[in-house]
C-alpha cells in the first residue's frame, strides 16, 4: 500500500537525533508490548508480514505521531481483534469475556522462549529456476499494490542492477494477506543514485533493495 | 527527548480519530510530573488490559512475557556484532568467510550461534563506505546489534538515509571524503545487514578482545566510526 510508512525519499521531518546512553526502553510498557507481540506471533496468532500490515494500516496521522512501541500496540490489538483472538467489548472491559480462540502453536508458555529467541527461516525450496542473473539490468515494476508489499515507492519504474541472489524466500506480499507463502526469488538490486533522484543527487551515492522476482521486468 | 524521540513523532498534534488516542499519552513522560506520580498513562493502561486479557484468555503466560523481556536484556545486544567484527579483523579467513555467507560464518561461533539465516556483511574500504537502513519499518540485525535505537526506526532516518545519506552522516558528526562510493542498504527482505568497519590505525598487534572495545554499534550501521585507540571511552 502507499502508506506514510513508505518514507524512503520523503522531506520534511528534521534531523536525526540520536539519544545518548539510550536505554532499551523508555517505559516498562514498551517492554510489555515488545514481548507480547513475540509472544502471539510465535504462538501462530499472526506472521511477521501480517503484523507488519496491521502498523502499516494505522490511519497516516495515527502512524506519524504515536512512537514506536505505540504503533506495534495498536497494531496488535486491532490486528487480535480482527483475527477473533478477542473482542472489542473485552478490550473496552479490560477482562476476557469470550472463550478464547485457539492458537496455532497453543499457549506461549516459559517452555517457548528458548524457541522464540532463534530468528525465524524465510528460506523455502525453488518452486522454479530463478529468471534473473547476477549483473541483469533489471527495472522495479510500477505496482501500487493497496495490499502489503516490500517494493518501496523511491524505487518503482528505475532500473537497477542485480547483485546478490538469496535463493527462494517466504513472499511478504501474499502471506501479509494470508494467501500462503508463495515462495519467490529474492535479489538484491542496486540502483544509481542520480537514477532515483535525479540531477541533483549525490553523484556518490548507490542504493540497494532486496527486491523479489514478481517485482522485477527484465531491462535493456 | 522523551520516548518516540524522534521529532517527527512527537511535534504535530493532528485532530483525534475516534479509536485511537492520537496524543497517545505517550509524552506522559514529559508531564507526569504534573500529576500524581502514581497514575497511569492511558497507554499504561490499555497495555495493562491487553496482558490482562490474553493472560485470562490462556494465550500466554506472564512469566513468559517476563522471561522474553530479560532475554532481550541480557543475550541480545552489540557485544556480539563487535566480537564478530574483531574476530574478521585478526583472521583473514574467518572474514572471507563472513563476508561470503554470514550466517554460515557467524554460526561457527558458539557465542553468537543464533543470529539466524540471511545475514548479509557488507565491508567498508577506503573506496566504500556501507550504510543500513529500513525505510519501510524497522528491520535490523537484532541477533547482532541488539533492539534498534529509536532514531533508527524514527522517519527523519528512514526517510533521508536513501537519499541523503551525507545530511543523515553530518547530524552524526560523521564526514566523509567527497569521492568516497556511499553505498546504503534498504532493508526490504528477511535479510539482514551488518556493516565490517574499517580497522583503525594504531591498533597493530591488538588482541580480539582489545579490538572489540573499540567496536560501536553504530559503526556496525553505517552511521558512525570505531573509537580510536586510546580515545576516551
Amino acid at each position: 500500500m502507499n502508506g506514510v510508512h513508505d518514507m524512503g525519499g520523503m522531506d520534511g521531518f528534521g534531523k536525526v537525533e540520536p539519544e545518548p546512553n539510550e536505554p532499551m526502553f523508555h517505559e516498562e510498557w514498551e517492554s510489555r508490548v515488545l514481548a507480547m507481540v513475540r509472544a502471539m506471533g510465535a504462538a501462530g496468532a499472526f506472521n511477521i508480514d501480517t503484523s507488519r500490515f496491521y502498523r502499516e494500516t494505522l490511519p497516516p496521522h495515527v502512524y506519524l505521531s504515536s512512537s514506536y512501541y505505540k504503533k506495534w500496540f495498536l497494531g496488535l490489538e486491532e490486528m487480535l481483534i480482527e483475527k477473533g483472538y478477542l473482542t472489542r467489548e473485552e478490550v473496552a472491559a479490560g477482562h476476557a469475556m469470550q472463550p478464547a480462540k485457539a492458537l496455532k502453536h497453543g499457549r506461549f508458555d516459559l517452555a517457548n522462549v528458548e524457541r522464540m529467541m532463534v530468528r525465524g527461516k524465510f528460506a523455502r525450496p525453488a518452486p522454479a529456476p530463478a529468471k534473473f542473473n547476477i549483473g541483469d539490468r533489471v527495472r522495479a515494476k510500477n505496482i501500487h499494490p493497496a495490499t502489503h508489499t516490500r517494493l518501496p515507492r523511491y524505487v518503482r519504474g528505475h532500473v537497477g542492477v542485480v547483485e546478490l541472489n538469496h535463493g527462494c524466500h517466504v513472499f511478504p506480499d501474499s502471506a501479509a494477506m494470508e494467501l500462503g507463502e508463495n515462495p519467490q526469488w529474492l535479489y538484491t538490486v542496486v540502483f544509481e543514485g542520480r537514477d532515483l533522484w535525479g540531477e541533483d543527487g549525490d553523484p556518490t551515492l548507490k542504493v540497494s533493495i532486496d527486491a523479489f522476482e514478481p517485482y522485477l521486468d527484465p531491462a535493456q | 527527548m522523551g520516548p518516540g524521540c524522534a521529532a517527527a513523532d512527537t511535534r504535530q498534534a493532528w485532530a483525534i480519530a475516534p479509536i485511537f488516542d492520537v496524543m497517545s499519552h505517550d509524552h506522559d513522560h514529559h508531564h507526569r510530573h504534573d500529576h500524581d506520580h502514581s497514575e497511569l498513562s492511558e497507554t499504561e493502561l490499555r497495555v495493562r488490559a491487553l496482558e490482562t486479557i490474553l493472560t485470562e484468555k490462556g494465550y500466554v503466560e506472564p512469566a513468559a512475557l517476563d522471561a522474553i523481556i530479560q532475554a532481550y536484556e541480557t543475550k541480545i545486544g552489540p557485544h556480539n556484532g563487535a566480537r564478530v567484527v574483531a574476530k574478521a579483523w585478526t583472521d583473514p579467513a574467518f572474514r572471507k568467510a563472513l563476508l561470503e555467507d554470514g550466517s554460515k560464518a557467524i554460526g561457527t561461533l558458539g557465542h553468537v550461534s543464533r543470529v539466524g539465516d540471511h545475514l548479509v556483511v557488507v565491508e567498508n574500504t577506503p573506496a566504500r563506505h556501507n550504510m543500513v537502513v529500513c525505510t519501510l519499518c524497522s528491520c535490523y540485525p537484532w541477533e547482532m546489534l541488539g533492539l534498534p535505537p529509536v532514531w533508527y526506526k524514527a522517519a527523519p532516518y528512514r526517510s533521508r538515509a536513501v537519499k541523503d545519506p551525507r545530511g543523515v552522516l553530518a547530524d552524526f558528526d560523521v564526514n566523509l571524503p567527497k569521492d568516497i562510493e556511499i553505498r546504503v542498504w534498504d532493508s526490504t527482505a528477511e535479510t539482514r545487514f551488518l556493516v565490517l568497519p574499517m580497522r583503525p590505525a594504531g591498533t597493530e598487534g591488538w588482541s580480539e578482545e582489545q579490538l572489540a572495545e573499540l567496536v560501536t554499534r553504530d559503526s556496525m550501521i553505517g552511521t558512525g566510526f570505531p573509537k580510536s585507540p586510546g580515545a576516551p571511552s
